[in-house]
């Protein structure tokens, strides 16, 4: 298909609306500090490999200092009506709306994903998780964890890159809302957000001490998630790391959530709507350049009609435009990290390597930054290690099937269980896949939506624990 | 598909009949549109709202602007409309914006059969535009074939370049597939000129009243191996008239027809559209899905009326700098 | 009738076997060990002495009747833990011998244990058609969409029952892991295996599928150790767990990112609310579009 007529002009969000310091600290005890040791690492964008800020990075002694705050502030904290609770939540929903697009632009700079995404998708997620968890600070006693459900304390929360803010949202508003104070540490590649959510808190006018943010590498992680005091461990990462954590944590009394890996197959069957699979199939792993857990990095197609499927969605591949993440039409971003590339770049050839079929759309890269275009890998296998193995970027390996018994067979082969999706018009069909693939969240004629009434997490090797709903709150809740 | 023909081609014909087998009888027919892959509406509509948020400007915007000026069809379709109002919409097609004649004119003069001759003689010879007249008792078709035929026939006499047709949307929902198909193919025949040149032929659904999206992809299939030269999503008289949603759908029919059959087919979403922000939100989904092939008023048309003002208001302010208003563009 | 010996009848003992898919085999290692009284003077029984081929062996077991058990209707559970309940009931007088040797009970003490013990049974029973509801449901998302949130079993679950308990204690931690369609594999009381090995033959008479609940008797540190790892475990309760191997068999758990439920003091009799079903219950979220 020729797209050559109608060429759109850039369409640059500004930037202007972000005011980026030369430095940032620490944000410990409503303060924010440098870092005991005086160290400090830079933050670059992955677009442009331009420094964006220097920031302060937080080593054990930090990590014992913010963790004293928190515990602190739980003694107030915890012992807030829940209304009132409430309505510093509630606060930091509204201040979230009113700076979305500030915060939009900001994670799109550090991050490297499209404007687009974290304009429509991020932001107003974020402002509806923390809405969603204010209204349950008060009203705990009926959320089915008995009469007057207690907070654990002190909550130490690692988040990844690939969401920064919302991953935040998901930690630390049902973690305030059920009355628990909490040190927050976001990726050493994005911790710009959450120093900007720090001065939300800020206006918001929340105590000192009930949120801390802690911008650091892994060992400032691994402290957190050892620290003595901490009550409750919070994690959204890799599953390697996430056993490393199980492992830390084991013969303590620290309760733990994690949300690790996947290697989700969306199954396309013979009689879906293709139009709108293939849209499901791009939006389940073109999302977020794939540096999605719930990606559906594993396309199962129905051999019947898989020609059909692949024809329209290379197709459809081809209309995908790859860039300037501040561009309003760009649809794939940067890649986080030159670490993230290699890695990307590594399980590729690996894919070729082991025979399987490569494609990607004609499209120009950037020439700086970090990039990866949209790839499809055919004739892939259960044995290939691009269907085993998390690749974490906008890779699809492509695997067919010739019954629903095959399918969710090979579905269910892998030992990460975070997510599915399925593509069938035939509603029985639908609820009986639904009922088989092991994994926490299934599609069904649809991929990657999100809420914050809605639970989200894993089966077997994709941890454990959920967020969102209901049963969000009893991960920090002492139940 | 070695190549691609035109669906008013000398050649879309020879091609149909390759399909003969799926029209052959009621029973093939609708085992045929009910083998058509399902529509899921949520994923449709949320296909077209994302198509919708691109952001289209400066060059960009410029381009979308001419480019959706010169495929309206402007319409007239009032039981008041007078000589007068055909000709000042004539005028006004040739030349939308008398203070910059570097302004497309727009693709077709649309009106009721009986302002056919007044529209022909409006436009006169070599204007570019051409004369579109609804026929076969539009809006509802609730009249006898033979009158549609001869409605038909009468614009087509009177110079229509376009039939915009209706189908009988009760035929239609209560399943008589085969009806629909041969009263279109009927039609088809009755916009054959002497000369044996023939009008094309836009088939409207009426997409309201066919009321959900796998009716609109089957009416769209079943429309175009009649031998639709466009297919049309409403009259403009109902509540629901086109949507971006309901246009994907057309859309993605038409792309998916040429593919299997290689005839082209052209689109024409009508009502409802009055913005340029909608307008180019149409040449989005258009240029995503069909790309270049179909980014001309060959294959592509808006029918609409109150659109022309606000394009040349937004064509105004692009050339410039300052922001239009209603007295600075002619009514109608 | 004069002889007090010849009044005496001697006594047929009872061979004590695993219970393992559904059926009663001796360890494959072919070891037993002494069982004795509460107050270790006694001689009981022998127990079999289970090693890691049993334990993996027991694992295959469950493994293999997961699908069934999971995919069996709620109803179906409810009746098949009922069932269970009767067939203890019919046999209070000998669970009431074997628990007061065990522990060390009066006969009076054990009766009531033997009797909490099947209203333990009967009030789980009555939960495998009730905790979805309780548990799950639809989520009002923010858009055109179906959710629903159901509680789904998390698959095969090592137990290590509790050593205080050798009945009521027993039923409490198994009953919840099967009542939401798990599979179980269950590492007796290690001093007190007898009445675990019992309460299988109830079962074995109930009718509960071959590899639902599978019984080892033995070293609980011996066998503990190879359940924690295994690869092929989803879920690991450490109540009965050794104090000093708690936190490494937590570790070894971690490997695979088994669901661990700690080791923690409990009164058996108190009313245990329903944290020990969600303990092995993933929640599963379905979405769908809403369209016509």
């Amino acid at each position: 298909m020729a797209n050559e007529k109608f060429a759109y002009a850039p369409a640059p969000e500004s930037r202007a609306i972000v005011d980026l310091a030369p430095s940032y600290g620490l944000f410990i005890d409503g303060e924010f500090a440098d870092a005991a040791d005086g160290t400090v690492f830079k933050t670059v964008s992955p677009s442009s490999e331009e420094v964006l800020a220097e920031v302060a990075r937080a080593g054990e002694a930090d990590v014992d200092r913010a963790v004293k705050a928190a515990r602190k502030a739980f003694g107030s904290w915890g012992a807030l009506p829940g209304a009132e609770r409430g309505k510093y939540l509630f606060r930091i929903a509204r201040i979230l709306q009113e700076r979305s697009r500030e915060l939009a632009v900001l994670e799109t700079l550090d991050n490297g994903k499209p404007i687009r995404e974290t304009r429509d998708v991020d932001l107003p997620l974020v402002a509806a998780h923390f809405f969603y968890y204010a209204g349950w600070a008060d009203k705990l006693a009926y959320a089915g964890y008995g009469p007057d459900p207690r907070p654990l304390g002190v909550a130490g929360q690692v988040i990844p890159w690939n969401f920064p803010l919302l991953m935040l949202a998901w930690k630390i508003a049902p973690a305030l809302a059920a009355g628990n104070t909490v040190v927050l540490k976001p990726a050493e590649t994005t911790p710009l957000s959450a120093l900007f959510f720090a001065d939300v808190c800020r206006q918001a006018g929340l105590p000192r001490g009930v949120v801390n943010i802690l911008p650091g590498y892994g060992d400032a992680g691994a402290a957190l998630v050892a620290h003595p005091d901490v009550d409750k461990v919070a994690f959204t990462g890799s599953t390697q790391v996430g056993r490393a954590i199980a492992r830390t944590v084991a013969g303590t009394r620290k309760k733990v959530t994690l949300e690790l890996g996947g290697k989700a197959a969306n199954i396309v069957f013979d009689d879906a709507p293709v139009d709108q699979a293939v849209e499901g199939i791009v939006n389940g792993i073109f999302f977020n350049q794939g540096h999605v857990c719930c990606a559906g990095s594993r396309l199962l197609v129905q051999e019947s009609v898989q020609e059909e499927v692949l024809d329209a969605l290379r197709r459809r591949m081809s209309t995908l435009r790859v860039g300037d993440p501040l561009d309003k039409n760009t649809d794939v971003g940067a890649i986080n990290s030159a670490e993230q590339l290699a890695r990307i770049t590594e399980l590729a050839e690996a894919g070729e390597a082991e025979g399987a079929q490569r494609w990607a759309p004609a499209c120009e890269l950037p020439t700086s930054g970090y990039w990866f275009a949209p790839t499809l890998f055919t004739g892939v296998t259960q044995a290939h290690r691009i269907a085993r193995e998390e690749i974490f970027g906008p890779v699809l390996s492509v695997l067919t099937f010739r019954t629903p018994a095959e399918a969710v067979e090979k579905a269910n082969n892998t030992p990460y269980g975070l997510s599915a999706g399925i593509w069938t018009e035939k509603g029985s069909r639908i609820l009986s896949m639904a009922s088989k693939l092991r994994a926490g969240v299934v599609w069904a004629n649809t991929f990657n939506k999100f809420d914050p009434t809605s639970p989200f997490g894993g089966y077997k090797e994709s941890g454990y624990g959920r967020e969102g709903g209901r049963h969000g709150l009893e991960a920090y809740l002492d139940v | 598909m070695s190549s691609v023909v035109p669906a008013f081609g000398p050649d879309a014909p020879a091609r149909l009949a390759g399909l003969a087998d799926v029209t052959a009888s009621d029973a093939a027919l609708r085992r045929f549109l009910h083998g058509l892959p399902g529509v899921d509406a949520v994923g449709l509509e949320a296909r077209a709202a994302g198509l919708g948020t691109r952001s289209i400007k400066t060059t960009a915007k410029a381009y979308a602007i001419d480019l959706a000026i010169s495929m309206i069809d402007l319409t007239t379709l009032e039981g008041s409309d007078t000589p007068g109002k055909v000709r000042a919409l004539c005028a006004k097609g040739r030349r939308p914006d008398p203070t910059d004649p570097g302004t497309p004119h727009v693709a077709a003069i649309c009106v009721y059969p009986d302002m056919v001759a007044v529209a022909r003689e409006a436009l006169g010879e070599g204007s570019g535009i051409s004369v579109a007249s609804v026929a076969t008792a539009f809006p509802a078709g609730r009249v006898a074939l033979p009158v549609k035929l001869a409605d038909t026939a009468d614009a087509v006499a009177a110079g229509a370049d376009e039939i915009d047709m209706v189908i009988d949307r009760g035929a239609f929902l209560s399943g008589r597939y085969m009806e629909v198909f041969e009263e279109i193919r009927a039609v088809k025949q009755a916009c054959v000129r002497k000369d044996e040149t023939a009008a094309h032929l836009k088939v409207i659904f009426e997409n309201g009243e066919l009321s959900t999206y796998d009716n609109i992809r089957r009416c769209s299939w079943l429309a175009m191996l009649a031998g639709a030269d466009f297919i049309k999503t409403s009259t403009g008289k109902v509540a629901v008239n086109a949507t971006p949603a309901n246009t994907l759908l057309m859309l993605e029919a038409v792309r998916d027809f040429r593919e299997a059959v290689g005839v082209q087919v052209g689109v024409k979403p009508a009502g409802g559209i009055r913005t340029s922000k909608d307008a180019i939100k149409y040449l989005v989904m258009v240029n995503e899905t069909l790309g270049d092939d179909w980014l001309s008023p060959e294959w592509f048309r808006f029918g609409a009326s109150s659109l022309l003002n606000d394009l040349l208001m937004q064509r105004q302010k692009l050339s410039t700098g300052r922001y239009s208003g209603p007295d600075y563009v002619t009514v109608d | 009738m004069s002889d007090k010996s010849e009044q005496q009848r001697l006594s047929v003992f009872k061979t004590y076997k695993l219970y393992v898919g559904g059926k009663f085999p001796r360890s494959e290692s072919g070891r037993v060990y002494e069982v004795t009284d509460s107050k270790g003077g006694t001689w009981l029984a022998n127990a079999p002495l289970s090693s890691r081929k049993d334990a993996r062996d027991a694992v295959v077991a469950a493994r293999k009747a997961v699908p069934g058990w999971s995919g069996a209707t709620a109803y179906n559970r409810g009746q098949v833990l009922y069932r269970v309940a009767e067939m203890l009931e019919g046999r209070r007088e000998q669970f009431a011998r074997e628990v007061a040797d065990a522990e060390g009970l009066s006969k009076s003490k054990a009766a009531a244990a033997v009797d909490a013990a099947v209203d333990r049974w009967v009030w789980y029973a009555g939960w495998t058609d009730k905790i979805a509801q309780v548990v799950g449901g639809a989520n009002p998302v923010a858009g055109p969409f179906f959710n629903l949130s159901t509680p789904e079993p998390t698959g095969v679950v090592a137990v290590l029952a509790p050593q205080d308990s050798s009945l009521l204690g027993l039923v409490s931690v198994l009953a919840p892991v099967i009542a939401t369609g798990n599979a179980a594999v269950v590492v007796a009381a290690e001093r007190a295996p007898l009445p675990a090995l019992s309460f299988g033959e109830v079962l074995a008479s109930s009718d509960v599928p071959a590899g639902v609940v599978n019984i080892l008797s033995g070293r609980t540190a011996e066998l503990s150790a190879p359940l924690a790892a295994h690869q092929d475990v989803n879920g690991l309760d450490l109540t009965g767990a050794p104090a000093d191997l708690a936190a490494d068999l937590e570790a070894a758990a971690a490997d695979t990112l088994k669901r661990v439920r700690r080791p923690s003091a409990e009164v058996w009799t108190n009313d245990p609310g329903t944290s020990r079903l969600t303990s092995w219950l993933e929640t599963k979220t379905v979405w769908h579009p809403i369209g016509v």
